[in-house]
């Protein structure tokens, strides 16, 4: 096993929390973003990791932890998104773009105001791509308790959500709160891009948001299974990937590392495209029930 | 203001606008928000790319942003279009992150590609933009009937032979050359929110293709001046004054809808609505 796992690797503290932090964002990520999926909401889902990276650096520069401002900033673009609000899937994705812009302005304007106080050299690139490997550990115990949170408000809105989800006019007949239940699950939704985009990364945080997502709902139509699929695949993609990019520090003369988001992101993307295979899609039309696989054609 | 050194940003801004406003029009027509969103940030990859093995960066910018148009084109035939655009555009910035992983000249250029420069253009930099500019004027011009007719009724344009599979990746290419050049200029999030912004505006103040088009063109170009100007005074980045008054003009126009549904009565709204269908 030697000429896979480097020296060191099993030894490594920053490789533990890497897995830990990892693993648990995957974990909440698969389970929020199998209703991201269904929903057609990625653009929301990433939308909210730049805007809660805007009020990270909006802390930043009054000087307060930045944690608050990713989840403040994730909450607050979240309600906006859905305070405007339209049906149609059109409508929103554009009111979804507009808050996007305006928040991506703001992180401008603060991360100008930050660098000409004190020199931050790379501190867009930080905020942008992130590090999974410069995660501290002091910040583990924050992410499982935010996440907690957000596996809860999910359990909470879970019956109602998944009715709102596959038709909103019969979850409104039913006399389900359409609405609150859609702002719920937004703030379940900004709560768990919020952190993964702290911990991990904006762009890992879309990646394992819609990656895993997608992939188990071309393998299953029951939700329950999909999340759990979901959050497998993202846990298994975070772990060879961290593997990797440890491992890639050996792979050239020069010893540049290649960054962790590199290997999750393309190991996500593979298998997505796996499941596009023609075996795999005909296995599981087979085995697709009438009823089940309304739920992710209601919302094309 | 108007020095000798401000005058490229000002000619460059007014190309630029007038393009994002033009082909902003089909990307608010077809709510197309999401791959806007990627494809620029797919060719700040490019960027990040070219400048690693030492080409061209508008080559890189290019050869990317197009790449990433037409994957989300082709991808979306069969998957969830939303969830292929965010895949898309994951792998771009991750491929982003590689190059830039394996440079160490490039991080003080990274804000200025995501946030723009256009204070700092160069006489060089205006010709490119230009000719680009033509070539995105003269597709949106060539497919503006075949691109409306499927945007609004796809049914209707695929009777009529206008494949709307053809369609949408024909019109992410041009979003994909609309951005390559203008990306370096002004950043990969400002032409995104000149995009979206000015367009979706113009649409709420009127219902006719051709006027909200030459509408949304003004409001962009009032945009990016006004936005100029507020940066060269206060010396802030030019990107959030336009975050903020492409909000700003969207919830005017949001505004003025509203308004004008509250003061027609309902009756009229529904036969005027019948007979526009």
């Amino acid at each position: 096993m030697r000429w896979l796992f480097e020296s060191g690797f099993f030894a490594s503290h920053p490789v533990h929390v890497a897995c830990l932090v990892g693993s648990i964002v995957a974990v909440v990520s698969g389970v929020v973003g199998v209703f991201t999926v269904m929903r057609g909401q990625s653009f929301a889902g990433h939308s909210l990791a730049d805007v809660a990276t805007a009020g990270g650096s909006g802390a930043f520069l009054v000087g307060i932890s930045p944690l608050f401002g990713f989840v403040a900033g994730g909450v607050v673009g979240a309600g906006a998104m859905e305070a405007i609000g339209v049906r149609r899937a059109r409508g929103r994705d554009l009111a979804t773009g507009i808050v996007l812009g305006a928040s991506i302005g703001l992180a401008a304007l603060f991360l100008y105001l930050s660098t000409t106080e004190s020199s931050t050299t790379g501190a867009s690139q930080q905020i942008l791509f992130g590090s999974i490997f410069s995660t501290v550990s002091s910040t583990v115990p924050v992410v499982a308790i935010f996440s907690v949170l957000c596996l809860g408000i999910m359990a909470l809105v879970y019956r109602p959500l998944l009715l709102s989800s596959v038709s909103t006019d019969m979850a409104a007949a039913r006399g389900v709160p359409v609405r609150v239940v859609a702002l719920l699950y937004m703030v379940a939704l900004a709560l768990a891009v919020g952190l993964s985009s702290l911990a991990i990364g904006a762009i890992l945080s879309t990646a394992l948001l819609i990656g895993p997502a997608a992939i188990a709902l071309r393998l299953t139509k029951r939700i329950g299974w999909a999340m759990m699929a979901a959050s497998l695949s993202g846990v298994v993609a975070v772990l060879a990937g961290v593997l990797l990019a440890y491992d890639s520090y050996y792979w050239s003369p020069s010893h540049a590392s290649w960054p962790v988001s590199f290997f999750i992101v393309v190991i996500v993307f593979l298998g997505y495209l796996a499941t596009e295979l023609p075996f795999v899609s005909t296995a599981v039309t087979r085995q697709r029930r009438p009823a089940t696989s309304d739920a992710s054609e209601a919302h094309r | 203001m108007f020095a000798s050194f401000m005058i490229n940003a000002w000619v460059v801004a007014t190309i630029v606008a007038v393009i994002a406003g033009a082909v902003g029009f089909f990307v608010v027509l077809r709510g197309s928000a999401f791959p806007a969103h990627a494809i620029p940030n797919g060719a700040f990859a490019g960027a990040a790319g070219a400048s690693l093995l030492g080409v061209n960066t508008l080559a890189g910018l290019g050869v990317f942003a197009v790449l990433a148009a037409v994957g989300i084109g082709v991808l979306g035939r069969r998957g969830r279009n939303d969830v292929v655009t965010a895949l898309a555009l994951v792998v771009m910035l991750a491929l982003g992150a590689v190059f830039l992983s394996q440079t160490t000249q490039y991080e003080p250029e990274i804000f200025s590609l995501l946030f723009g420069e256009v204070l700092g253009v160069a006489s060089n930099e205006i010709l490119p933009v230009a000719v680009l500019g033509v070539v995105c004027i003269a597709a949106v011009l060539v497919l503006y009937r075949p691109l409306i007719l499927s945007s609004v009724v796809p049914d209707i344009g695929e009777s009529k032979g206008v494949s709307s599979q053809r369609m949408e990746t024909a019109f992410l290419v041009v979003v994909a050359l609309a951005t390559a050049m203008t990306v370096p200029v002004v950043g990969a999030l400002l032409i995104f929110s000149l995009m979206i912004g000015p367009p979706a505006a113009a649409r709420s103040f009127t219902n006719r293709p051709s006027v909200a088009m030459v509408l949304s063109i003004a409001i962009a170009l009032i945009t990016v001046w006004t936005a100029i100007a507020l940066s060269f005074v206060t010396n802030w980045p030019i990107g959030f004054f336009v975050g903020a008054l492409c909000a700003l003009s969207y919830g005017v126009g949001r505004a003025w809808a509203t308004g004008r549904r509250a003061r027609a009565p309902r009756l009229e709204t529904v036969t005027t609505g019948l007979v526009q269908a």
